[in-house]
């Protein structure tokens, strides 16, 4: 650089306006930025305030904690005796009382070994996924239905409530997923045939509702078998579900496949992949990645459509709580159980979601 | 070369790459008219043509990216048919360097250089990583290991897909324009590797619009249009004395300004 050239010098960053910043700044911006924006603001903190303090006071303020026998719910607001006293049955359902560790322990190992998942430096991750995956189920089978090592035989009709809820949702996503990854790439096949196997397996089950799916599974399924031979009902809804599942699951994961360019799957030709070993490696880790929005979404669909097992007699967790409600001695408590019900299902459905946004996060790869 | 010669020399003759009469069809249209080329051992052949004129198309038959329909290609004495097997042999020794890099943006740096080698050539994954951290040392870019292509500047992500295919220590490379998608100040890092590689004598066939790297590294130009090899040539002939009018017109297009 010679003498005659000034130096480069760089411009100061000044701090922007004060009115944009700071909470003002954030109000002005958000809530007061036009007539009708303020007038929208008001009208809904009036709203607040008209809807917020009688739910408050329902729920909380004049509620009933207290007692174990309907005559303590005297009071105007809710009467979460009614929830407290059949707790037991809504998350159980009929499942005797005395064998209720089995569920808890089960639930347990579940935890436990998903936690460890959680852990960026837990070494043995591998090892939890395949036992989750492939020795949990068998665990948790022989566990939850006994007739092995002394457990005593706890026949599935007996399996209800929550407990319920929960194996429909789990194990009809869990096996779904694969079944709908293979569907999927099987649609994208070159070979015809495979191609309208996969075709006509998810354009039928996706063009049904899964009322009739259940309907069909405990009732005409029976009538199509020979007689003598009989699959246990809730084996027979879980299988419905299940391929149901795996339908919706196959076009969602077949839009993330068609999202990965075409140049993946030639860069992996390219270095001498097979088909599987390119999809296993390198276009299924980035397609389902895309697709966590839309799995998370299909599986948050399924945990609530898992009520619809009520109609052929399973008694799950929305149907131990109707149960409760038309019983005798709790007559008119129907509102308590629903919106009990309905917060159960929001905290369970919430958590998934939080959870896939957080997956999304650690997954991102800055590209 | 004529086609009765060649095939009666049969297949494994010492040429790395052997074309001879070969056809393609997208649909309706003939994008390759009997190509007939071979390229020798450490032989290094730049590929030059207008665009469309079916040069990417002529290097991506060559691992089967694309299928001919006409002709015979041979590629280190394995013919190329639809035996899966003989495609896969084929692709384990030819590398290949795209446009847009196709590096696995959900692997970091290290793991896209050792997954072939790992499920490929079934090397342990200690191995795998020396030979992988050996080439990024190569293409001067070993502390960028443990970072996701994303995060990687266009040269620095060429320089990786470049380490990617020596990681799988193939006998011959194809470059298809890599450094048509670079920004102008990147794309001297890329062609600096390129270079190196040339003068280690490995097996080069490169499409690229660089024809300053065409005179320095290669044996011989191969000029393209319309489906056809109009003009192959040793670069000096090639720039200095074209005898075809369209190779004329072409480099007068590229060189003018």
């Amino acid at each position: 650089m010679t003498d005659a050239a000034p130096a480069f010098e760089r411009a100061p960053d000044l701090p922007p306006p004060a009115s944009t910043v700071g909470v003002v700044g954030w109000m002005r911006q958000n809530l007061f930025s036009t007539w009708y924006n303020t007038a929208l603001t008001v009208l809904a903190l009036w709203l607040i305030w008209e809807a917020v303090p009688p739910v408050v006071a329902w729920a909380f303020v004049d509620a009933d904690w207290t007692g174990s026998t309907r005559d303590a719910c005297a009071r105007e607001g809710a009467c979460w005796v009614f929830i407290k006293e059949w707790f037991g049955q809504f998350v159980y359902g009929r499942y005797p009382i005395d064998e209720r560790w089995r569920v808890n322990l089960g639930a347990a190992i579940l935890v436990v070994c998903a936690a460890t998942l959680f852990f960026p430096r837990f070494p043995w991750k591998a090892w939890v996924s395949v036992f989750l995956l492939f020795g949990y189920p068998v665990v948790a089978f022989f566990l939850f239905s006994g007739d092995v090592m002394g457990l005593i035989w706890v026949e599935t009709p007996l399996w209800g409530g929550l407990f319920l809820t929960l194996v429909l949702a789990i194990v009809g996503c869990v096996f779904a997923l694969p079944i709908g990854i293979v569907l999927a790439l099987g649609r994208r096949s070159r070979m015809p045939g495979v191609r309208a196997v996969c075709v006509a397996f998810i354009e039928l089950w996706r063009g049904v509702p899964l009322i009739t799916v259940l309907f069909m599974a405990s009732v005409m399924f029976p009538l199509f078998v020979p007689e003598g031979l009989t699959f246990d009902k809730l084996l027979r809804a879980l299988i419905g579900i299940m391929l149901f599942q795996a339908a919706y699951l196959a076009e969602v994961i077949r839009g993330g496949l068609q999202a990965i360019p075409r140049g993946q799957y030639e860069g992996a030709q390219a270095l001498g992949l097979n088909y599987w070993k390119a999809m296993v490696l390198v276009i299924l880790p980035q397609a389902l990645k895309l697709v966590i929005p839309g799995i998370v979404n299909s599986f948050i669909a399924l945990l609530k459509d898992t009520t619809l097992v009520l109609i052929i007699g399973l008694l799950d967790f929305l149907g131990m709580i109707q149960a409760a409600g038309t019983n005798p001695d709790w007559l008119g408590f129907a509102v308590e159980g629903y919106v009990f019900a309905g917060f159960v299902f929001w905290v369970l459905c919430f958590g998934i979601s939080r959870y896939s946004l957080h997956l999304e996060r650690k997954l991102h790869t800055g590209h | 070369m004529n086609e009765s010669t060649a095939a009666s020399r049969g297949p494994d003759d010492g040429a790395a790459i052997r074309m001879i009469g070969v056809h393609k069809w997208y649909g309706q249209f003939h994008v390759l008219k009997d190509i007939n080329l071979s390229v020798d051992r450490k032989e290094k052949i730049v590929v030059c043509g207008p665009s469309g004129s079916g040069k990417s198309t002529l290097i991506r038959c060559i691992n089967r990216l694309e299928e001919h329909q006409r002709g015979r290609i041979v590629v280190e004495g394995i013919e190329l048919t639809n035996d899966l097997r003989r495609i896969d042999e084929i692709r384990r020794e030819v590398g290949m360097v795209f446009q847009h890099f196709n590096l696995f943006p959900h692997l970091t740096v290290l793991d896209n250089l050792t997954l072939a080698p790992m499920w490929v050539r079934k090397m342990a994954k200690d191995e795998a990583e020396e030979v992988a951290m050996t080439f990024l040392a190569r293409v001067k870019i070993p502390e960028q290991a443990g970072k996701y292509p994303g995060q990687l500047s266009g040269g620095q992500q060429q320089r990786v897909a470049i380490a990617r295919s020596l990681c799988m220590n193939p006998k011959i490379m194809l470059f298809d324009e890599p450094t048509s998608a670079l920004d102008p100040e990147m794309i001297k890092e890329v062609l600096d590797v390129m270079v190196d590689l040339a003068e280690e004598g490995m097996t080069m066939v490169v499409v690229t619009h660089e024809m300053g790297f065409a005179n320095r590294v290669a044996d011989r130009v191969v000029f393209m249009d319309e489906g056809e090899v109009i003009e192959q040539a040793d670069p000096e002939t090639f720039f200095n004395s074209p005898r075809n009018e369209r190779t004329r017109l072409f480099l007068s297009q590229i060189l003018s300004h």
